[in-house]
Formats: structure tokens, C-alpha cells, sequence
């Protein structure tokens, strides 16, 4: 059993809180659960929420994570923490003192940014907990209902999880209603203001297509085919419904991996630095600590990156180099207002765009590999010619921009309700496998042919799912 | 302070309570069944289960149950960490499987393998054969004594069937029960004074030593000063009872009859042994002991081990009645038909001797009539064309409802042969 009491956490917490409050750190109500290494396991497998439908994927990843972790080949994270108001997070009741006192205070961490960011104002963190719980409640209905059965419950799941990242990624940007799409259409039609409109001949007036499905290209699939596939039942709609509404709440979180991670161990790092560890404590801190946040040569640790990155904006703006004061000028912030600042306002891409310079990434030694033959090999790494590289791929790399940006162009295409959807290939070809099995995922939902434009191995190609299965064909 | 925190302590009937990924795991394991009895017929064809004992673990890749999403390629860039001294052209990792991981949320290559053991598989594919469960001969079994099954206790018996711990058990209650009576007596001799000497000396055994009694105001006191002894009485012995149980043991023996002239190759022979093994694994199921008889023949017939019978190659023409001659042979003198289920089966390439095909007819039908089923394999594997010699067109003229022949041309076929020759069980009469 742990080396402590209830009241031992409590004392440290309030320690750590103040310490939290001292670095300004805005959190929501916390509450932490005590709980056992199976439960950790099981609330790994629903990530973290503590009512959510049931799928057999998730008993898929419980076993995944089970085995992994008894054969020793990963351990269980310290701590599990849910965006929710009030946030909910999961203490090991086997980790030693220290550990949980390193825990406590990275929820600190991830609380506050979870208030504070500005990717997760959508996400309505006071109704997470009974969201889910209504989802759970919905989709246990249908599954015991006589007339749709789980058989039923579960394809339609599967093929929605397939296609649940492919929606819309910036939820700070608000949707246009159908309406206010039709209003830009007619808008963008006419044209522009010309000074010299005595001179040159009017631009003909095109009239824009107010019939075409979608208006313009839609990356919401769930949604559409649920609005637009009139042979779904009710049932069908409400579980697209819900997968995509679960997509939606943990977006913001693929898309803040590095920054959520790094500010919580920068956190976590102050907060145990000023609460005046007895050294035993402290000294298991630093490892523990060093464990979390040491890079993984070949991959990329989300913790290290990020807290390389907040540690040296905290740098740049306290103890500025002359250098880097003659080329940006003083600042009138201190580090401490610039990390919360930054904290609310970027999510992954913004941020490593913004403060991941040249010496970082060299202190990093980041460095892009390709795949040649049988083994990956490095290709470009972070030196003077090479960093900008380097970057931009870490760019491509990171949060949402890892998943292929895929959108419906019409619905109607060739007037036999196929559904055409374009790739947006950015250099990067799909996996074709995966590609033709999630295409039969939107065909089973579409319920007519499917077919998908993208490029492969440098030509367009068109990917065919429908009453015959897949086929693809290259254009010329 | 702003920030409102609390702790909930653990509380383990939560954590008893709430299995909650059990009907997720399920789920999921019906889902691998389902998968692994999809593929059955190419996963038993396996080189590597051929032969394996039964509660050997093996790895059967499992296709259907992995998650899909619209993911980049394998061609893809990325980034990675190295340890400060990265150096174009460095080798970090391999294109396929673990070891970079990318940043962010990338699915991944999935390579799924589960574990199972060889008995759940042969129960997979047996579930898929649909069959409904042999009949046994009540002649063919044999009966057993066992001695082992109990039944209940008895007051009499012999020494080393007492049963110590019941024997104690009715001591104590009798002493009990005997204890109650004294008080009775007591309280009597308490009424009537005079009389309770003597109906205590009555029951002179029950003024027990060590035994305490607690007076209505909680005062000990002995109640006597000197133990005396409660024995063993006689009623208090309790004896384990004993009785013989039959038992029905059901027998088979499966022969193994195989060809190994020049002709037969080692892809035949794989093909002879995986169906070999595949009735070996099956008839296991069904009866509780099995034996089985190697016979390989050329134009001479001879009873081998399994090392020689797969491993041995022999040379020379071929007999075919010599091979099924020899397991008459045998079966009369060890299997006995009243005795013994028999499954023979014979595989062969089919190039026999013209001058033995009436005499192979002749013997086929005799061991077709001893046995509950009989079959014949002929094994061509594709692209080894022979001349017309076949036996399958003169096992056509044997007409035993258990005699099947199957033509087995490469490793899939053996499954769906299997099939059809189980389907030609019967029980002889």
C-alpha cells in the first residue's frame, strides 16, 4: 500500500493550490477520484469519461492497454484528467506521495488550460459529464430495442467512427447557416467595385448554382449525411449525431496535444519547486519528473517538446538575450503574462509556428525522416539550411493537420445521388487500404456509390466504393 | 482561495461494482471468434498449427475487426527526436510497424494478432462443421470400476474411511445436548431439595472439566473444580460410505493409411498429414480415448511410427490393397469392431497398379463394412498431371453409405473436404 493518508493529499493540495493561484492560474472546481489500476485502465479505454456508450472497440483497447501493461511495455499515466466543469481527474491509489503530488499539480495544469484556451470554448465543459451520460443512455436504448438490436447499433457505429475526424477542425469559426451560405454566394457572384467601370466592359453577371448540394464544399460528413440521407431512420441520425458531437469534444484536444502536455509539466515543475519539498519528496520528484519528460529518441515527446518550448518563452521574455533584444525590442509583458496569454489564444500549429525557433529545434535535435525502402531515414535535420524544413513538416505533423482534409463537393453527382468527395492532397497520398475500407464505411452510411477524387503517386485518381465494391481509377 | 478542490477517497465497492469494460471486452471477443471462424478454412491450412499439440498457444492474425479512418500513407514524412546528434542519412527506425511514432493522433499501422490456443481453434472449426454430435454404440463401450464416488455417511465402516471432522462434530453435540440436560436436572434438584444429589450423580459424566457457566449477574465460576472427561461414544463415529461407479468408456482408433511409393511427394504427404491430423483432432473431441494406427505402404504394407510414417519416404509401385490388408489385419487382431469406433481414412495419389484395383475394391469394402467411417483422399496437388490413373473413378463402383472419397488439390481444399467426409458419419449397426 502508498505511503499516505487522504489528509496527507489534502495538505499538499492546498500547497499546491496556492502555489497555482500565485502563478495565476484561473481552474475550474477540481475534483479527484481515488481509484484502482483496472479502473485507470478501463477509464483509459472510454477516455477518461466515466458514463460512455458502450462499443466493442473500447473493450478492444481496454485488452490492448491491459496487455501492453502487464507484459510491462508501457505503464499507466500518472493521472487522468477530463474537460469537464468541474474538471474531473483520477489519482492511482498504489503511486507513492510524491507522484500524486506531481499529479495534483499537473491537473492544475491541464485545468487551467482547459478553461483558458481558446479551442475548447466549444466545448461546453459543464455538460460533459451529462452529455455523455445521455449518449450512453441513447445508444444502450437502441441496442436493447427488439426492432434495431446491438448488430444494427454497432455498424452504424463502426462506420461513424470511421468517419468521426472528418468534420470541420477550427470550432472557433462559427458555421454558416444555409441561409447566410446563400446570401455569401449571391454576394461573391456580383461583381467587385471597379473604379473604372467607364473604361473597361461590364463583367458578365454569372448566376450562382443555389440548388447545388452542398453550396459549398462541406467537411461536416456525419452531419451531412445525416441531414441529407432521407432513407436514415431516427435512430440512424441520433448515433451519427452522437459520434459527432464526440469528435467535436476531443478535437481540441488533438489539436493542443504538445501545448496541454508541455503547460502541465511547466506547471507542475514551478508548482513543486515552490511548495518546499522535504528532500526525499523532492528527490523522487526529479526523477519521476525527468521520466515524464524525457524525449523518446526516433518519436516526440509531447511533454518534452512543450516544455522545452514554454521554458524558453518564459526565457526569452524575463532574461532576454542582447541579440534577441535587438531583434524584437524589449517587451512590456513579463514571461509570466506572455505564457498566459499564449495558453488562451494558440492551439499546436500556431504555437510551435510562432515560438519554436532555430536554436530550439536544435537543442531539440528535431529532424525529418522518410521513408526509404525498408527503413526510415533521416532526410533533413535542424541545422542552418535544413530547420525551416524541418519545421514546416513538424507543422504538417501536428494535431488535426494529421488527418486528411476530406469534403463533400455534391451530392448529386451525376444526378444519381452519388456522393463526390475531393481530397485535398497537400503532398501526402491516403493510405489506400484504409481509404477503401472507410469508403465502404460512408457507403454503408450514403447508402448510394461513393466516390472520393484524390491523387496517388501523382495522379489523379478516382476512388469508387458502391453496389460492387471498391475500384479505382486513375484520370488522365 | 479560488479554485474549489475535492477528493473522493476509494471506495473498492466501486471498483467491484464496476466491471465496466466487460460487455465492451465481450463484444470484442465474439468479434475475434466471428473473424477467426470466417478465415478457419485458410488459418487451419497453416503449416505451423499441422501438428502442434492442442494446448499450444499460436498467433492467428485476425483481419476484419481493425478500426479504419482516411489516414496518410506510409510514404508520408515526418518528424522525429534524436539524441543530439542527428545526421542526415541515419537510419531511425523501420517503414513498417513500431518504433517512430508521429506526432498527434495518427491511427496507425494496425497489425492485429491474437492468441489462441489450438483446442479453442479445433472448437472454432468445429462449431463450423455444424455436425450434430456423433452417436456412440453402446457395444463399443467399455465399462470401467471406479471406486471413487462417494455417497453420503454411515454410522459403520472400516477404520480409514472415518471421518474425523464429522466424528468430532457429533461429540460436540452430544456433549452439548448433554450439558442442557444437566441444567435441567439441576434446576430440579434446586425445587426439590434432597433429590439433587442424586440426580446429579446420575449423570456423572456431565460435571465436565473446563466448563464454564456465566451466572445471570456475569460472574464466572467453575463448575467444578476437578475436569472429567467426555469420550468418544460409540454413536459419534461417522464413516465415509463408498460405492463403485461405472463408467462408460468410449474407444477409436483412427488408421492412418498412406501410400508412400516414389510418386507420393512432400507437398502430398503435407497435404495427407493435414488431413490426417485434422480426423485426429476431431475423433479426440468426440471419444474419450483414441489411438492411432500408422500404416504406410508401397506394394507392402507396414505398421510405422508417425516419424517414419510422414518422414519416410519409400519407393517402388504401389499396392493399394496391401495397405488396406494390413489394417484388417490389425484391427482384428487389437480393435476389435465391438469393441473400437474405427475411422480409417487413406490417402493416396491414386497411381495404382491396374492388376490390384479389383483386389483394392475387394479389401476397401471389407474395411468399409467394420468401420464407422472410411475414406479414401486422393491427392493431386495442381500442375502435377497424371496419366488417367485414378482410383477415384473405382471407388465409385463401392457402394458403403460410409465410405467417401474426397480429391484434395491444394492446402484450401482441405477444409471443405474434411467437411465432406465427415458428413458420411454414420453408426454401423
Amino acid at each position: 500500500m502508498a505511503n499516505w493518508e487522504l489528509q496527507d493529499l489534502e495538505y499538499w493540495d492546498a500547497k499546491i493550490r496556492d502555489q497555482a493561484e500565485a502563478l495565476g492560474l484561473d481552474c475550474y472546481r477540481q475534483e479527484f477520484e481515488l481509484c484502482n489500476h483496472t479502473d485507470m485502465l478501463a477509464y483509459m479505454a472510454y477516455s477518461g469519461i466515466p458514463s460512455h456508450y458502450p462499443h466493442w472497440s473500447y473493450g478492444k483497447s481496454f485488452e490492448k492497454l491491459k496487455t501492453l501493461y502487464e507484459y510491462g511495455v508501457s505503464g499507466l499515466p500518472y493521472e487522468m484528467v477530463i474537460n469537464s466543469n468541474p474538471a474531473l481527474a483520477y489519482l492511482m491509489r498504489d503511486n507513492s506521495l510524491c507522484l500524486q503530488i506531481l499529479t495534483i499539480a499537473h491537473v492544475y495544469g491541464h485545468n487551467d488550460f482547459f478553461k483558458n484556451n481558446f479551442t475548447f470554448k466549444t466545448t461546453r465543459a459543464e455538460f460533459t459529464l451529462g452529455t455523455f451520460k445521455a449518449h450512453a443512455e441513447r445508444v444502450r436504448r437502441y441496442a436493447e430495442d427488439p426492432s434495431i438490436g446491438i448488430d444494427r447499433v454497432e455498424a452504424i457505429l463502426d462506420a461513424a467512427h470511421a468517419l468521426s475526424l472528418q468534420r470541420r477542425r477550427n470550432l472557433a469559426v462559427r458555421k454558416l447557416t444555409p441561409d447566410e451560405e446563400r446570401e455569401r454566394m449571391l454576394h461573391a457572384a456580383e461583381p467587385p467595385p471597379d473604379p473604372y467601370q467607364r473604361l473597361h466592359q461590364r463583367a458578365e453577371y454569372v448566376q450562382p448554382d443555389l440548388q447545388k448540394l452542398p453550396l459549398s464544399p462541406e467537411e461536416d460528413l456525419l452531419l451531412f449525411i445525416r441531414d441529407y440521407n432521407p432513407y436514415l431512420a431516427n435512430w440512424e441520425r441520433d448515433l451519427l449525431t452522437i459520434v459527432d458531437e464526440e469528435a467535436r469534444y476531443f478535437i481540441p484536444q488533438i489539436e493542443t496535444k504538445i501545448m496541454n502536455e508541455g503547460w502541465a509539466s511547466w506547471v507542475h515543475r514551478e508548482i513543486l519547486n515552490g511548495i518546499e519539498l522535504p528532500q526525499d519528496l523532492h528527490l523522487e520528484f526529479l526523477v519521476r519528473h525527468n521520466q515524464v519528460v524525457r524525449p523518446t529518441p526516433g518519436g516526440l515527446n509531447p511533454y518534452h517538446v512543450g516544455l522545452k518550448v514554454w521554458t524558453d518563452l518564459k526565457r526569452r521574455f524575463d532574461e532576454p538575450t542582447a541579440e534577441e533584444t535587438e531583434d524584437y525590442g524589449t517587451s512590456t509583458m513579463t514571461g509570466m503574462q506572455k505564457l498566459l496569454d499564449a495558453r488562451a489564444t494558440d492551439r499546436d500549429v500556431s504555437f510551435l509556428r510562432r515560438y519554436l525557433n532555430e536554436n530550439l529545434m536544435r537543442e531539440l535535435d528535431l529532424f525529418e525522416y522518410e521513408p526509404k525502402g525498408e527503413d526510415l531515414v533521416i532526410s533533413k535535420v535542424a541545422d542552418k539550411e535544413g530547420w525551416r524544413d524541418v519545421k514546416e513538416q513538424l507543422l504538417r505533423n501536428v494535431g488535426m493537420a494529421n488527418v486528411p482534409v476530406i469534403s463533400i463537393d455534391d451530392a448529386d453527382f451525376g444526378h444519381k445521388r452519388t456522393l463526390y468527395l475531393v481530397h485535398q492532397h497537400d503532398g501526402r497520398d491516403l493510405h489506400l487500404e484504409n481509404a477503401e475500407k472507410t469508403l465502404g464505411y460512408l457507403y454503408r452510411l450514403w447508402g448510394r456509390e461513393v466516390v472520393l477524387e484524390s491523387v496517388v503517386t501523382a495522379k489523379r485518381t478516382l476512388l469508387t466504393f458502391n453496389d460492387r465494391g471498391f475500384s479505382a481509377k486513375t484520370l488522365k | 482561495m479560488s479554485i474549489n478542490t475535492i477528493f473522493r477517497p476509494f471506495r473498492n465497492s466501486d471498483a467491484e461494482r464496476s466491471d465496466r469494460t466487460a460487455g465492451d471486452r465481450l463484444r470484442h471477443r465474439q468479434k475475434i471468434r466471428e473473424s477467426i471462424r470466417e478465415n478457419i478454412a485458410d488459418i487451419i491450412a497453416e503449416e505451423s498449427i499441422i501438428g502442434k499439440s492442442r494446448d499450444r498457444v499460436i498467433k492467428v492474425p485476425i483481419r476484419g475487426i481493425r478500426e479504419y479512418r482516411f489516414v496518410y500513407g506510409d510514404n508520408t514524412p515526418g518528424v522525429g527526436q534524436g539524441d543530439g546528434a542527428s545526421q542526415p542519412g541515419q537510419v531511425v527506425g523501420k517503414a513498417r510497424g513500431e518504433g517512430v511514432d508521429k506526432a498527434g493522433d495518427r491511427a496507425g499501422v494496425d497489425y492485429y494478432e491474437t492468441d489462441v490456443t489450438l483446442e479453442d481453434l479445433i472448437d472454432i472449426m468445429f462449431e463450423d462443421l455444424d455436425l450434430p454430435d456423433l452417436e456412440r454404440k453402446a457395444l463399443r463401450q467399455i465399462e470401467a470400476l471406479r471406486m471413487s464416488k462417494r455417497r453420503g455417511y454411515r454410522t459403520v465402516g472400516i477404520r480409514v474411511r472415518l471421518d474425523k471432522h464429522r466424528t468430532v462434530k457429533s461429540r460436540v453435540k452430544r456433549k452439548l445436548a448433554a450439558q442442557r440436560r444437566l441444567r435441567n436436572v439441576e434446576l430440579d434438584a434446586a425445587d426439590a431439595p434432597g433429590e439433587g444429589t442424586a440426580a446429579a450423580a446420575s449423570v456423572p459424566e456431565l460435571r465436565d472439566g473446563g466448563e464454564q457457566r456465566v451466572d445471570a449477574d456475569g460472574q464466572e465460576r467453575q463448575a467444578d473444580a476437578t475436569p472429567k472427561r467426555f469420550p468418544f461414544h460409540v454413536d459419534d463415529l461417522v464413516y465415509r460410505h463408498i460405492t463403485t461407479d461405472v463408467r462408460r468408456e468410449s474407444n477409436a482408433v483412427v488408421m492412418c493409411i498412406m501410400d508412400t511409393s516414389g510418386s507420393m511427394d512432400t507437398m502430398k504427404k503435407y497435404l495427407a498429414r493435414s488431413f490426417f491430423f485434422l480426423l485426429y483432432q476431431f475423433i479426440a473431441t468426440k471419444y474419450r480415448s483414441v489411438e492411432i494406427v500408422f500404416i504406410s505402404h508401397h506394394t507392402e504394407a507396414h505398421e510405422v511410427t508417425e516419424e517414419e510414417f510422414f518422414h519416410k519416404g519409400e519407393s517402388g509401385g504401389t499396392f493399394i490393397s496391401s495397405g488396406y490388408q494390413k489394417a484388417l489385419d490389425i484391427i482384428a487382431k487389437r480393435y476389435h469392431p465391438s469393441l473400437w469406433n474405427i475411422y480409417a481414412f487413406h490417402c493416396s495419389d491414386g497411381d495404382n497398379f491396374d492388376s490390384d484395383n479389383s483386389a483394392a475394391l475387394k479389401s476397401a469394402s471389407e474395411l468399409a463394412a467394420i468401420c464407422n467411417l472410411f475414406g479414401y483422399g486422393e491427392i493431386k496437388p495442381l500442375g502435377s498431371r497424371y496419366y488417367e490413373s485414378s482410383m477415384l473413378n473405382i471407388f465409385r463402383r463401392l457402394d458403403a453409405e460410409n465410405f467417401q472419397t474426397v480429391l484434395i488439390e491444394r492446402k484450401e481444399d482441405i477444409w471443405p473436404s474434411f467437411k465432406a467426409f465427415l458428413a458420411k458419419e454414420r453408426v454401423q449397426d
